[in-house]
């Protein structure tokens, strides 16, 4: 009897836990083992999987047009950038030129995805360590937002409003002032967001020092976006290899923004000063909007103009072809990438000179940021666990596919 | 040429002089540099790509297996690689089947763990030297690879909630309508015109010779 009771030497004493896939802190559908000793985390084995719809395969059998939905259903949380990687892949192959209004109005899209995810994130990071206001005002902020992208598109989160060669349909002035109007608002709205979080001890506690990310780490794990910026390196694909009209927003009106330490508080510092600084590029772009198409037209990738269809019979038939089969893109391959919220997001696209594609890969940036769980938690209490993951800034709909 | 394809074309070519064991041909296409590169070699070029200043192609972006199944060796294993410090990129192509394996990256770039664990999961393409290698997206004791060209999109198996046994249970797909998967492309040739009842005329020729 006493022999049973004896313990087990100190260094044996590690236990196995379940964390997840049901846990609100785990931000979806992950489940993780953590090997704990006693309070400090010994291994984390991330089980991923949980939301897998196999988008890949099911891209390989719909049309280059009918996949493009199925981009919203990635990274939810800010639906159209993830579209936006696709369409610049498909134009990349077409050699199609997007007309300058529909440019600024893709970018204008992209920054208020930004701001919806940044929103998200910080809010549910600052959940995750215990506050529960801020959620609250952070959702009020993006309903509003998701407001804007309902106008544009007639949806709240799948859009499917960009469109290889333009963007769906034009925006009215009376959303065009909507939008400005958001603008001159949302500063103040952050304002007080930060004055309540930003110095809180206790976010302040649970955050720094906590998930240092230095510059070896981001290399070796491939990190992007936030995670690489939160550790002082100047990496925005916006500004280093740039795409649609970022290379013409001024410096002053888009800083990269970058942190100094890497840890959790940083990045949840750059990701508030990326918000200011996505509502300045709404603006600027606002105010630099020219007129004219949202489409281009004559060429095979984009529908005909609604009155041509109703005169030409070539128009018809060109409408026709496009909904059913849909338009053929050259063999070849590329890899194109923007600057989603959380990191590179990349498409992979083989096409085989059909209808539709022979491969998509898509290069999700949540997916090496969750891989390095492991290596970022190693050492740290459990109750770091959580704050960790909120400041990866993972969503399942990309990570799974 | 613009200046870009330019510049990829002489690091292309600079590459391919510096590891003439390793890089088999490359080229640039839509503004991208693929090197197409012999399998076993693969640790030793992507240690090249790390180290080399001109290259210095630190992270690795993504590792994806693709699948021609009319090819003798079916899977390329396609990698892409960043460098932040000279901003620029680059693909890296080989090919492999079922059988061979492929050395893994995972010593080199931390990050490769699980894209080859997805690779292996997606296409079976087997990593010589993985420390871990299990499935990563599919479900626990999932049987195939989804995404080879000969898996059917609808998969073999379903699940449902069994209420007598209480458990999930796995059953063969059962659909009540095909896959609607319309030919495009040859739509006058693509349908064979089956009318109700004309199979009996075959059956009729058949008997009477």
């Amino acid at each position: 009897m006493a022999d049973d009771m004896k313990l087990l030497p100190e260094q044996d004493r590690t236990f196995t836990m379940n964390f997840g896939p049901q846990h609100p802190a785990a931000h979806g559908v992950l489940r993780m083992v953590l090997d704990l000793d006693g309070e400090l985390v010994d291994r984390v084995d991330c089980h991923i999987g949980l939301l897998h719809r196999g988008t890949e395969k099911l891209l390989e059998y719909k049309t280059y047009l009918q996949g493009l939905p199925y981009f919203d259903r990635l990274d939810y949380v800010a639906p159209m950038n993830q579209e936006h990687a696709w369409c610049l892949a498909i134009e990349r192959m077409l050699g199609l030129e997007v007309p300058r209004r529909a440019s600024f109005i893709r970018v204008i899209y992209s920054e208020i995805g930004r701001i919806l995810n940044h929103l998200l994130n910080v809010s549910t990071q600052i959940l995750d360590c215990g506050a529960l206001t801020p959620i609250t005002w952070a959702f009020e902020e993006r309903e509003k937002l998701i407001g804007f992208y309902e106008r544009a598109s007639g949806s709240r989160m799948h859009a499917a409003y960009f469109r290889p060669g333009g963007v769906h349909q034009d925006i009215d002035q009376k959303l065009i002032d909507d939008i400005m109007a958001f603008c001159a608002e949302f500063p103040k709205m952050m304002e007080n967001f930060e004055g309540l979080i930003s110095e809180n001890r206790i976010f302040k506690q649970r955050n720094v020092d906590i998930g240092v990310v230095n510059e070896k780490t981001i290399m070796q794990w491939g990190f992007s976006g936030v995670m690489a910026r939160g550790s002082g390196l100047a990496w925005d694909l916006r500004r280093s290899q740039p795409y649609e009209i970022y290379s013409e927003i001024p410096h002053n009106v888009f800083p990269v923004i970058i942190g100094k330490n890497g840890d959790n508080y940083d990045r949840y510092v750059c990701r508030m000063d990326e918000m200011q600084v996505s509502n300045e590029i709404i603006k600027w772009c606002i105010e630099n909007m020219p007129k004219g198409d949202i489409l281009t037209q004559g060429t095979k990738a984009s529908p005909p103009r609604r009155a041509e269809m109703k005169n030409s019979m070539e128009a018809l038939i060109h409408h026709f072809k496009l909904y059913t089969e849909g338009f053929h893109v050259p063999e070849g391959e590329t890899y194109t990438a923007i600057e989603a919220p959380k990191g590179e997001f990349g498409v992979y696209l083989i096409a085989d000179g059909s209808n539709r594609p022979y491969r998509v890969k898509v290069r999700a940036p949540s997916y090496p940021h969750l891989a390095a769980m492991d290596h970022l938690c190693k050492g740290h209490q459990l109750a770091d666990v959580s704050a960790i993951l909120g400041s990866l800034d993972i969503v399942f709909g990309e990570i799974d596919r | 040429m613009s200046e870009q394809t330019e510049a990829l074309d002489i690091l292309g070519e600079y590459i391919a002089e510096k590891m003439p064991d390793a890089v088999r041909k490359f080229d640039v296409m839509f503004g991208d540099l693929t090197l197409y590169a012999e399998r076993d070699a693969i640790a030793s070029l992507a240690d090249f790509l790390k180290r080399d200043v001109m290259c210095s192609f630190e992270t690795l972006i993504d590792i994806c297996g693709v699948d021609y199944p009319e090819r003798g060796q079916r899977f390329e294993v396609v990698y892409h690689f960043l460098s932040m410090r000279m901003n620029h990129r680059v693909r890296v192509k080989i090919r492999t089947d079922e059988e061979s394996a492929v050395p893994t990256l995972t010593k080199l770039h931390p990050s490769a763990d699980w894209y080859e664990r997805e690779a292996f999961d997606m296409y079976g393409v087997r990593f010589a030297g993985h420390p871990d290698m299990r499935r990563i997206l599919t479900d626990y004791g999932f049987e195939g690879y989804p995404l080879r060209k000969d898996f059917p999109l609808t998969g073999y198996t379903e699940i449902r909630y069994d209420d007598l046994k209480k458990r999930i249970v796995h059953e063969p797909v059962e659909l009540t309508q095909e896959y609607r998967n319309f030919d495009f492309l040859s739509p006058w040739e693509g349908i064979a015109a089956v009318i109700p009842g004309d199979e009996k005329a075959d059956d009729a020729e058949e008997e009477g010779a």
